[in-house]
């Protein structure tokens, strides 16, 4: 279907709105890469039969948490059109994003879905004034009128993230700090008003101080602008307390996800269990006792047969180890895991589930 | 158990020259440390609060234009008591990794890319050491046997192994002479939280196996209450207060520290919580009187103009607040 160029109401549901479409549909999404060796050739599932929906009607923050190396931003840069996707479904208001056309992503769906990076330092170029990035995001996407206009719109932006014109105007990236270059970057991406924000780790970079700024920033423009976004990070608490829904990666699976309050306020999965219990509480007598296991080698998780946290996991049966566990409803959420398939012996089940540990 | 290292009235300016115009960043500012031999001690703060400036100071590592311009760092090692400002440059190139050594936040650029991890491990020994490579390799294998590391990283180059392990690996690197001091800058910062954990465990089994004094550096407050012993608060080149780790969490006293800790997210609430207004000043014109003043919610006049004495208001409980000292001394509350 054309879309034209001119009128914002028509593109954004290029398909006359008549069936109903999720902004964002993502099914069995699998990313295959190649690693080569020599002559040995090894394929390494970056993201694995991933699924999750985003709805249209409602705007929500999906986080999406897990270790470094499990698949997050993979998915993050299928999602913004940057990576191809090797098999599955992936769909942005029923419009499969391998397939739009270049023209069509310039001029409709950059407009709609807009990412935020980790650095900000490093998204602005440090020789460029960094509100010319907001002029020209503004212009290219004919967000204006004309030039005169701009400022007034530009400042408008700034104020969603507690930002001015005036305070920035004219200023290099390094004169701002952590905090306020971040914010500019966000505020980059509201310019063309998108429905989904896909931000990759956006306050890892952060002090603690500053990240709840951010993240409370996250739960304003999902309230009052209608934003969408999907957060990618590393940091439970922040996905908590900002997250509607949550998703946990594991080497490329989505191996838990659910409600933010039922998973992580009572995880089943044996390595949601480890995340959570992970965090460093700041109450003394939560310290940990126990030791846990880290993986030694990424990709060797990565290419095993069975489960791949079955060479980390407390409850460990022999069956893990040879066979990919199947996603299964329990208490309102999927997990991937065996302990809670209705296949496997009740018995044995009893005797690991971790609680018992 | 006596004092290992101490600094009184420290200061180190960034001091800059270009074009004709001078510039002074006060990063360190009258600092007055006591660190007892044995102990974990935390150094917390937002970024650009002279953290990593004073870690350089202690270890003796810095260059123009970075230059101590009041106080002295003393060293109480080997039974032996050492003004650093003395000590000549083979001293401290013979000291550093035997008696005093440092855990970098990078652990992905430190280590040699084209070495296999046994050999950076044997260029480290050797300096200090008269060993074989077969020594080396011997005494690697077993401390890292020790620490509980596989052995098959020390055939590995270190794009092959994980971050977490990397990091694990360039602690047990600047450990293995078993030195007595430790200083650890962000060891843990962009960590995901299970390596995070493992990699805290590693520090506290290092430091608990041969007795050593470990200096953490860290803006998480988190990792200081699983590993600290005792906190100190730095804002804007001041330490503002400083005690134990229990009571630091328990009953911060300082305005800035009580934002610090109830700025945390944790798993227990999902209400909304504030962010530390503004924003860390410029450490080349910091603020008159008190440097909090302006993001401070307590601020009288006194604090815009009068800078704030660390005072003891309990045993070991030391704050530099105006309001706290006026509290104290019997003054309305507030």
């Amino acid at each position: 279907m054309e879309v034209t160029v001119s009128k914002r109401d028509s593109q954004s549901e290029p398909q006359g709105g008549s069936v109903y479409a999720p902004l964002l549909q993502i099914e069995n999404l699998t990313k295959v890469f190649h690693i080569r060796q020599g002559f040995a050739s090894q394929d390494f599932h970056a993201v694995d039969n991933a699924s999750i929906v985003i709805d249209s009607d409602k705007p929500e923050i999906f986080a999406v948490v897990g270790e470094s190396g499990s698949g997050k931003t993979t998915l993050a840069k299928m999602v913004l059109g940057m990576e191809s996707s090797s098999e599955g479904i992936l769909r942005y208001k029923n419009r499969v994003i391998n397939d739009i056309s270049r023209r069509e992503m310039k001029s409709w769906f950059y407009r709609e879905v807009q990412p935020v990076f980790q650095d900000p330092f490093a998204a602005f170029s440090p020789l460029k004034r960094i509100d010319s990035y907001l002029y020209e995001t503004a212009q290219n996407y004919r967000m204006v009128a004309d030039k005169k206009e701009a400022p007034r719109y530009i400042n408008e932006v700034l104020s969603e993230v507690g930002l001015t014109l005036a305070e920035i105007a004219g200023r290099y990236p390094n004169e701002l700090s952590g905090g306020q270059a971040q914010r500019v970057a966000i505020a980059r991406a509201l310019i063309t008003k998108p429905s989904l924000i896909v931000a990759d780790e956006p306050v890892s970079m952060l002090d603690a101080s500053l990240r709840m700024s951010i993240v409370n920033m996250f739960r304003k423009l999902k309230e009052d602008n209608n934003v969408s976004v999907i957060y990618i990070t590393h940091d439970l608490a922040t996905a908590y307390y900002t997250g509607d829904r949550i998703a946990v990666m594991l080497r490329g699976w989505i191996v838990e996800m659910g409600p933010t309050e039922r998973v992580l306020g009572n995880p089943l999965h044996p390595y949601t269990q480890n995340l959570k219990t992970s965090i460093p509480s700041i109450k003394s007598e939560e310290s940990w006792n126990e030791k846990i296991d880290l993986a030694v080698i990424e990709t060797d998780e990565y290419t095993r047969t069975g489960c791949k946290f079955a060479g980390r996991c407390p409850a460990v049966m022999d069956i893990c180890h040879d066979n990919v566990p199947p996603s299964v409803m329990h208490e309102g959420r999927s997990v991937k895991c065996f302990l809670y398939d209705d296949a496997v012996d009740a018995e044995k089940k009893r005797m690991l589930t971790p609680a018992a540990l | 158990m006596g004092t290992i290292i101490e600094t009184n009235n420290l200061r180190a300016y960034y001091i800059t020259k270009a074009y004709g115009v001078e510039r002074t960043v006060k990063a360190v500012d009258d600092i007055t440390l006591r660190i007892q031999e044995g102990e974990v001690y935390g150094i917390a703060g937002e970024s650009g609060c002279g953290k990593s400036t004073l870690l350089r100071i202690l270890l003796g590592a810095y260059q123009p234009p970075l230059t101590v311009v009041g106080g002295e760092v003393i060293y109480h090692l080997e039974g032996e008591t050492m003004n650093a400002a003395d000590m000549t440059e083979e001293q401290q190139r013979d000291m550093k990794w035997r008696t005093i050594s440092y855990i970098p936040q990078g652990s992905m650029h430190v280590l040699n890319p084209v070495r296999r991890i046994r050999d950076t491990f044997h260029d480290f020994i050797s300096a200090h050491r008269d060993v074989t490579k077969k020594e080396s390799f011997q005494l690697t294998a077993d401390y890292l046997r020790d620490l509980g590391l596989p052995e098959k990283v020390m055939a590995s180059y270190p794009h092959q192994l994980s971050g977490g392990m990397r990091q694990r690996v360039t602690i047990a690197l600047a450990t293995i002479l078993w030195p007595k001091l430790i200083f650890a800058d962000e060891p843990t910062t962009a960590l995901d939280v299970v390596v995070q954990r493992g990699v805290i465990q590693m520090l506290k089994d290092v430091q608990q196996k041969e007795g050593s004094t470990l200096v953490l550096i860290t803006h998480d407050i988190g990792v200081h209450a699983n590993l600290a012993d005792r906190i100190g608060i730095l804002y804007a080149g001041k330490l503002v207060e400083e005690s134990d780790t229990k009571t630091i969490l328990e009953n911060p006293r300082h305005p800035y520290t009580r934002y610090l800790i109830e700025s945390l997210p944790s798993l227990d609430s999902r209400e909304e919580r504030l962010a530390i207004p503004g924003r860390p000043p410029a450490l080349d014109r910091p603020p008159s009187g008190c440097r909090f003043h302006e993001r401070c919610p307590l601020a009288q006049d006194v604090c815009k103009t009068i800078e704030p004495e660390l005072i003891e208001i309990e045993p070991k409980h030391f704050t530099a607040c105006h309001v706290v000292e006026e509290e104290l001394n019997g003054g309305h509350s507030v």
